[in-house]
């Protein structure tokens, strides 16, 4: 009678990276350091010691427990946290991932890395821990000390608590696991069974005593229950001891008696072993986090609950459908008419519903930021300062998935090149601690995600020189920014003067380029010699949601993104200024906003062409705000972004369409694009306006406006 | 014809049935349609759907004749008045207005897009050699969007090029 374990491997990969997530974040964190901190940390390599030992992955239970170890006497206040030690924990999380990822790619991993890492993790312990590090040093080498050991006899009782198959435990495995170090002998003790009736099978009401016949040591003998430990009553004695402490134990434990037999055993336990098959372990710290390479995501419950909510309703309008359909004549036809127009209603929001799972926020792929520019800075003694913004953009999962590698590359390239070292920073006044920021955040219909560092920024002329050497451009070329920029994605194309172990090898600008091609995005650099440099990625989101206001201008309905409005109001006649010709400027607070009547924009017949009575939006982007006026405000929601290039062509002043409750379509606005747009028809009506005037005049409007 | 060889002539049940013979046929199919009182005709394949004709969104500063946009399951179609574009007859919605969407997959990319038309007639075999090149005198569809004219009994049947009547060309802000 055995558990197919395999089963539960993917569940406990899936544990385990999150454990590793959630170590590394912590152990970043620790260096302000707090008790809570180092106990969820050590939380979690318990958790993946257990169970990698329960699924008998020795490699990564070995090394898990010198880590745990170590951790152990951090929590217990014996060891100061030093910054060397978390190099080193940070350090065994990469071994351990490695090690998790070995068994989940079923391959042999690299265990150079690891040797040497538990090497160092032993020396570290031996070196300046106190009891602990003894018998650590034992345990490493006691596989062959115990060899010579001769064989003792223990007794071993084992009272679990009720609940303990609940928890995923097995106590057939830990019995086997017993049988591995020796001979056993078990007898249960079913006293405590409780009438059949009142018998829930998901408990268990068993307790055993165990002869083991083993040369292992005491602390091999409780490594195998170290992961009941916390849910059961434990003793373990050795035949050799007193007479005393034996029947203490044995007054204790409730030792066999006559009445239990063999059967009883089997039936019970294969009771609780069944239902103990489908009992998974909750998974539910770190419930922020997941890992995303495994084919699952982890979805808000307040999107499951709407799911629920849209699936509640459609059964609804199912049955009604159906009793309508029963006994029907001509008189119900208007019911039937409005029951068919819910179920397209249902239809339509769950399929919105369902497509709105596969967003996540971009933390998904920021999250491994902190440790790798930790990391780099490290290397690089370059003292960095990492700032991520807008986590929660929402990113369709799998762009998010293609986006990560570029990203990493990027983020390194600020680190090695970008960032200046400490002296140069300072003797260029500017603060030693150098600033890389992620900013992601959405744009008309695009996604935009920001690299930006605050170092030397891009040299102009090494790149120039490094594509005259490349034969990518003669002497004469002249280049704009953009251009030259644009040569550093050339495939082989560094301008790092040694090329380091982090990167300047020139392999991976292009791949990045291509990469985020591939997705449908672009990729722009922006620097400034001495400031910084910015790369921006700009994705296109074909399956993106954004917050919209709908708003109604004549009989069109058009949709605002929500994050783009600063506020919504009624334009007060008095407040109103016209200025310099035909400009209208509305006075909010201390700002002149400019007016922009969508109608006029768009050349659609609105009801009001009066600002006074119609409305204001004033929205912002790139830091210029307008008031766009509309004719009324209309709800407020989530619409799923279509583009309309697909099968037509990019609209000026439109980012995409999308498509409302009721069926029908309605547009994006752009708004950069609008106040793009509404700039250009300011320089057109100028111009209009000065081709009376001699050329000269006309030249410089335009230079003006330009 | 005597009545046995008519006899012969239908299917055995089991047998390949005749049914819809007309349509296996050599030579290519086109859908013919009405503007105003002129036969066109498009590449069958093509053809997606054929909807009733109903308000489609505006699209901002477009040309007159894109009507606009409708939601086609979910899909964002562009509809384009044929005959605004062409300048036939007049631009008239009633029952019997209709909208071809067509589909066309180019080299770049694949494009639906919906024709209004006046109304859709029948389907008609063309074999290759029947297509005559069209004369190059004026009228007011361009010549990029025309394949070649077919005659049918006494009318003319004009073939319209897919390939150019997908390609929507750039508009600018008027």
């Amino acid at each position: 009678m055995s558990v197919d374990l395999s089963q539960f491997i993917p569940s406990f990969l899936e544990e385990s990276f999150e454990g590793l997530e959630l170590m590394e974040s912590s152990l970043l964190d620790l260096e302000q350091g707090d008790d809570e901190t180092i106990n969820s940390i050590f939380r979690a390599a318990h958790s993946i010691k257990g169970g990698a030992g329960t699924f008998g992955f020795n490699s990564v239970t070995e090394f898990t427990h010198l880590v745990e170890t170590l951790l152990d006497e951090m929590r217990d206040g014996r060891r100061k946290i030093a910054q060397d030690d978390v190099e080193l924990l940070l350090d065994s999380v990469d071994c351990m991932r490695l090690l998790i990822e070995s068994i989940r790619d079923e391959i042999e991993c690299d265990t150079s890395k690891i040797i040497e890492t538990s090497a160092l993790l032993e020396k570290t312990l031996a070196a300046d821990g106190v009891e602990v590090s003894e018998a650590i040093t034992i345990n490493s080498s006691d596989t062959v000390e115990s060899k010579t050991d001769d064989t003792s006899t223990w007794q071993i009782s084992f009272i679990p608590e009720h609940h303990l198959v609940q928890t995923g435990n097995d106590p057939l495995l830990l019995f086997n696991a017993l049988a591995d170090l020796g001979e056993v002998t078990l007898v249960a003790c079913a006293k405590k069974l409780p009438a059949l009736n009142e018998l829930d099978a998901e408990e268990i009401h068993l307790s055993w005593n165990i002869t083991l016949q083993s040369s292992a040591n005491e602390d091999e003998i409780k490594e195998v229950f170290e992961w009941v430990e916390d849910e059961c009553e434990l003793i373990i004695t050795k035949e050799a001891l007193s007479n005393g402490d034996l029947s203490i134990a044995e007054l204790l434990t409730e030792p066999p008696s006559l009445e239990e037999s063999d059967p009883i055993l089997s039936t019970a336990t294969s009771k609780i072993d069944n239902p103990a098959k489908p009992t998974e372990k909750s998974t539910e710290k770190s419930s922020s986090k997941a890992k995303n390479d495994l084919g699952s995501i982890r979805v808000g419950v307040d999107k499951v609950d709407s799911l629920i909510n849209l699936v509640g309703e459609l059964v609804i309008t199912q049955s009604m459908l159906s009793e309508l359909g029963n006994d029907f004549d001509l008189s119900k036809v208007e019911r039937l008419n409005s029951g068919l127009e819910q179920l397209l209603q249902n239809t339509k929001e769950l399929q919105e519903s369902v497509m709105r799972i596969r967003m996540l926020p971009i933390s998904f792929a920021f999250n491994r930021f902190p440790r790798l520019v930790h990391d780099l800075s490290k290397k690089t003694g370059k003292d960095i300062e990492l700032i991520l913004k807008g986590e929660q953009t929402e990113l369709d999962k799998t762009v998010m998935e293609q986006i990560g590698d570029p990203l990493v590359h990027l983020v390194r390239n600020a680190v090695d090149h970008g960032i200046e070292s400490a002296e140069v920073r300072l003797a260029n006044g500017k603060p030693k601690k150098g600033t890389i920021m992620l900013d992601a955040y959405h744009q008309g219909g695009s996604i935009i995600i920001e690299i930006k560092d605050d170092g030397g920024g891009i040299d102009r002329e090494a790149v120039f020189n490094k594509a005259l050497e490349k034969g990518l451009v003669d002497e004469n070329t002249v280049l704009t920014d953009a251009q030259t920029f644009d040569l550093l994605f050339e495939p082989g194309f560094s301008t790092a003067k040694e090329v380091s172990d982090i990167s300047g090898r020139g392999v991976g600008m292009d791949v990045v380029k291509k990469n985020i091609q591939s997705l449908g995005g672009r990729i722009q650099v922006i620097s400034e010699p001495g400031k910084g440099s910015t790369f921006r990625v700009n994705l296109p989101l074909t399956l993106a949601i954004l917050d919209g206001q709908l708003v109604q201008v004549g009989t069109e309905t058009y949709i605002i993104p929500l994050i783009t409005i600063v506020e919504s109001l009624q334009p007060q006649k008095e407040l109103i200024n016209r200025v310099s010709g035909d400009m209208v400027l509305y006075r909010l607070r201390e700002d002149n906003v400019p007016v922009i009547p969508i109608y006029q924009l768009f050349n659609i017949p609105s009801e009001f062409d009066n600002i006074e009575k119609s409305l204001l939006v004033v929205v912002e982007a790139d830091g210029q705000k307008i008031g766009l006026m509309v004719d009324d405000l209309l709800a407020q929601q989530q619409v799923v972004i279509k583009s309309l290039n697909d099968n037509y062509q990019q609209v000026d002043g439109i980012s995409g369409a999308t498509i409302l409750g009721d069926g029908s379509v309605a547009m994006i606005l752009d708004v950069p694009g609008i106040i793009t747009m509404a700039l250009a028809q300011a320089q057109l009506n100028q111009k209009n306006r000065s081709t009376i005037k001699p050329k000269i005049t006309q030249s410089i409007s335009e230079g003006v406006n330009s | 014809m005597d009545i046995q060889m008519l006899a012969d002539e239908v299917p055995v049940e089991g047998e390949h049935s005749l049914e819809g013979v007309d349509f296996i046929t050599s030579g290519e199919q086109y859908l013919t349609f009405l503007l105003s009182d002129e036969q066109y005709a498009v590449d069958i394949l093509c053809v997606e759907e054929i909807r009733s004709w109903e308000n489609p969104t505006r699209i901002p500063n477009s040309p007159s004749y894109i009507k606009g946009v409708i939601n086609m399951r979910g899909i964002i179609v562009p509809i384009v008045d044929l005959r605004m574009k062409f300048n036939i007859g007049e631009a008239i919605y009633c029952d019997t207005t209709v909208v071809i969407v067509l589909t066309v997959e180019t080299e770049e990319k694949t494009r639906t897009i919906g024709f209004v038309v006046d109304a859709v007639s029948d389907v008609l075999n063309v074999e290759e050699n029947e297509i005559k090149p069209a004369p190059v005198f004026g009228g007011c569809v361009p010549q990029a969007y025309l394949d070649g004219l077919v005659n049918v009994g006494e009318k003319v049947v004009t073939i319209l090029n897919v390939k150019t009547l997908q390609a929507v060309e750039k508009h600018q802000i008027n």
